[in-house]
């Protein structure tokens, strides 16, 4: 009813919680869209490797995939535990490749 | 050179079938000779919508099997001369849809019309994909709510990787956003996505925005495209987004709420 909604004190809009939801999750996805369907895979058996010699989480693995025309690009971002386990140095590997198409 | 167009969203509820039949009458009104085909097998509503339910004889499905010819199947609109509809069938066989089959229904429909309007079910399986494969142009009709509007982002890839013009490396298909079921009044008050909001995220030309309006239902109720209701606002904004599809500049009209009176608004109610 408009007469109750009148004297109702006023919600915080949810709109923008909406687009920027949206805005990160199909930044997400589009990026996802164009990769190779192997990169799952390949990023478990990176972890499988590397879990040989330190052990590392789940989530200090990142697989980045970037397609620019001719040339693909990979990016492993993988951030291992510090010898004396304060500070994760993260190290960076950059592989470049022709794109599969 | 007849066009083909595809009417599509990937989510279902969205307002497909009713922006199909309003689009196909649009330009039909507008002289031009034009027919829409429901690509949703197995569950026929089109007809329901443009009201001529009770004319089925033939349908999509008997014309790709040579069961029928084109021309038993095709339902010629007795209100607009220059529309006809193309029911689908209510088989449950999910590959009575084959790609040669739509090609030579698409092909045949080419000689005698100027567009041609293919009503896509919701999804993004196989009668979606063949409802948009042929596609020149394509109309993404998207609401203002998350997950419509990250469904439609989805079908726009697959319009962009799985349409026949991508396969074929030809120009792309042109898409036009179709901003349905719009209300002025929430968007006004944060609790509804804006147009600009939907734009930025989607990054497709704007062809129409649809006012969330009751006419839509009374139209589908007595199986009468909502362009032919002259007093309904959707009715007015879908004829405003065929003239844009067509080239025409009209401006975007219902982005605003209607300005009220204290009396009127103590009085309104939503229902």
């Amino acid at each position: 009813m408009s007469l109750l909604r009148f004297f109702r004190p006023r919600t915080p809009p949810s709109a923008p919680l909406a687009k920027e939801r949206l805005t990160v999750l199909l930044t997400h996805e589009r990026a996802a869209r164009n990769q190779p369907e192997y990169l799952p895979r390949l990023r478990r058996e990176i972890l499988e490797v590397i879990g040989k010699y330190v052990h590392l989480d789940d989530d200090k693995i990142r697989v980045h995939y970037e397609s620019h025309g001719t040339v693909a690009k990979l990016e492993l971002d993988i951030e291992l535990p510090n010898q004396s386990g304060s500070v994760a140095v993260p190290r960076q590997a950059r592989m470049a490749q022709p794109a599969a198409s | 050179m007849a066009k083909v167009i595809v009417i599509t969203s990937g989510k279902g509820g969205v307002g497909k079938t009713t922006s199909a039949a309003a689009f196909a009458a649009g330009l039909a009104l507008k002289g031009h000779k034009t027919v829409v085909i429901d690509f949703d097998v197995g569950l026929r509503n089109l007809d329901l919508v443009m009201g001529c339910e009770r004319r089925v004889v033939y349908d999509f499905i008997n014309v790709i099997n040579g069961d029928a010819k084109l021309s038993q199947a095709l339902i010629r609109d007795k209100r607009i001369d220059t529309l006809a509809i193309l029911p689908t069938s209510q088989t449950r066989d999910k590959d009575a849809l084959t790609k040669e089959g739509v090609e030579r229904v698409i092909d045949d429909l080419k000689e005698d019309f100027d567009y041609i309007i293919c009503d896509s079910p919701a999804g993004i399986e196989r009668g979606a994909l063949l409802a948009l494969y042929f596609s020149d142009e394509a109309v993404i009709v998207t609401n203002p709510e998350v997950s419509s509007v990250r469904d439609s982002d989805r079908i726009i890839g697959v319009l962009q990787s799985r349409s026949r013009r991508a396969e074929e490396g030809l120009e792309p298909v042109r898409e036009h956003l179709l901003l349905a079921r719009y209300d002025s009044e929430r968007v006004a008050r944060g609790e509804m996505l804006k147009v600009e909001d939907v734009l930025d995220i989607l990054a497709i030309p704007l062809v129409g925005i649809i006012p969330e309006s009751q006419s839509v239902l009374k139209s589908s109720n007595v199986g009468l495209p909502v362009v032919m209701d002259p007093s309904s606002a959707a009715g007015k904004a879908y004829m405003d987004a065929v003239g844009r599809f067509l080239g025409e500049t009209i401006e975007h009209r219902f982005v605003k709420p209607e300005r009220r009176g204290l009396f009127q608004r103590l009085l309104w109610r939503t229902a």
